[in-house]
């Protein structure tokens, strides 16, 4: 008997990784840009991806969304009210979405092309911690926070917040009720990812959305430049 | 609560990498896993025990080496170390840091087995 030491390095994503890579690919060709729209749940990701998609299209913009829960129909029926096409992605349990179901769903949607797109939504399981591990080939990572769940949220959860490429803050309307401390949090965001871009938003009143559309529309400008 | 299909795509991984050693038992599996992998070791080690057995790997070690997070102060013109996750600034200077050099790695390092030995 031999004992060997066999090197491998090899990443335990790989799989992920190299289909996030085709995936990326893809977009960057079709000239889409996409977002991964990663929180808790109960942040309001639905509903701000509602305002989101309703105001991009009444300016032209061609949007899609794609969502994932664990069970359920409900969030892209709500969805598809803004009038945007919407396929309902359910991970029966699996707490994240992986590249493999953004590219099987992205096959055979009936009347979806990403040539045919400007943007693509991807509303990730609500979870602040899986989702972090799994690229799912976006271009920009959005991490989504709201009044209610306390400023120190993106200190609890640093391996979400660290990889996000924008944050945004919901629910700003119930910011007085909640007694919600706005510098704490901006604060507590830039400690875990300096300099990142923060949106403060309020899907009912429509505070900071036009912030939130312009920036989406210099992203996509930039990068197809 | 995803180290179940993280350990089971390191037995994937593995298998396929022990089947050049025909007869060869694994003995020890050497992971790489940065502080912001957001993987938690105890629940790799629970699920591999559950996930392994039936396969070339039951009865191994898992062995996690736990990286920190390596980030590029530009002001000290340097990569340095933090030492929590709780603070992206450098320690020395105290300047905010937001180039990632290492922390999230998660990686099969390398296996360690022991072969049979061909009879001559």
């Amino acid at each position: 008997m031999t004992t060997r030491i066999v090197e491998l390095r090899k990443g335990i994503l790989k799989k992920n990784d190299e289909l996030a890579a085709g995936l990326r690919a893809n977009y960057s060709a079709a000239g889409v840009l996409v977002l991964n729209l990663v929180s808790s749940p109960g942040t309001g990701k639905t509903e701000f991806l509602e305002v989101t998609l309703r105001e991009m299209k009444a300016r032209g913009a061609r949007v899609a969304a794609l969502v994932g829960d664990l069970e359920t129909d409900n969030d892209a029926r709500r969805l598809a009210a803004s009038g945007a096409p919407v396929r309902q992605i359910n991970t029966h349990g699996i707490c994240h979405l992986d590249a493999e179901m953004i590219g099987k769903h992205l096959d055979g949607w009936e009347g979806v092309a990403l040539d045919g797109l400007d943007y693509l939504f991807i509303e990730n399981v609500g979870n602040l911690v899986c989702p972090s591990s799994y690229d799912l080939g976006e271009g920009i990572r959005v991490a989504l926070l709201s009044v209610t769940e306390g400023e120190d949220k993106p200190l609890k959860y640093p391996t979400l917040f660290n990889s996000a490429d924008a944050a945004v803050i919901t629910k700003m309307d119930l910011a007085g009720p909640c007694g919600f401390n706005r510098e704490l949090a901006l604060h507590n965001i830039n400690e875990i990812r300096p300099g990142i871009r923060i949106f403060e938003t309020s899907a009912k009143t429509g505070t900071g959305i036009d912030e939130w559309l312009a920036y989406l529309a210099e992203e996509r400008a930039s990068r197809s430049a | 609560m995803h180290e179940l299909s993280i350990v089971a795509s390191i037995v994937d991984t593995v298998t396929e990498s022990v089947a050049a050693y025909p007869g060869a038992r694994v003995v020890e599996v050497r992971l790489r896993v940065g502080a912001l992998a957001s993987v938690i070791e105890d629940s790799l080690q629970f699920c591999y025990g559950i996930a392994t057995e039936g396969t070339p790997l039951e009865g191994s070690r898992l062995v996690v080496n736990i990286l920190p997070v390596v980030v590029h102060c530009a002001a000290c013109a340097a990569d340095v170390e933090l030492e929590g996750l709780q603070s992206f600034r450098c320690p020395c200077c105290g300047e905010p840091c937001s180039d990632l050099r290492q922390g999230r790695e998660l990686e099969i390092e390398a296996i360690e087995i022991d072969e049979v030995e061909e009879a001559v």
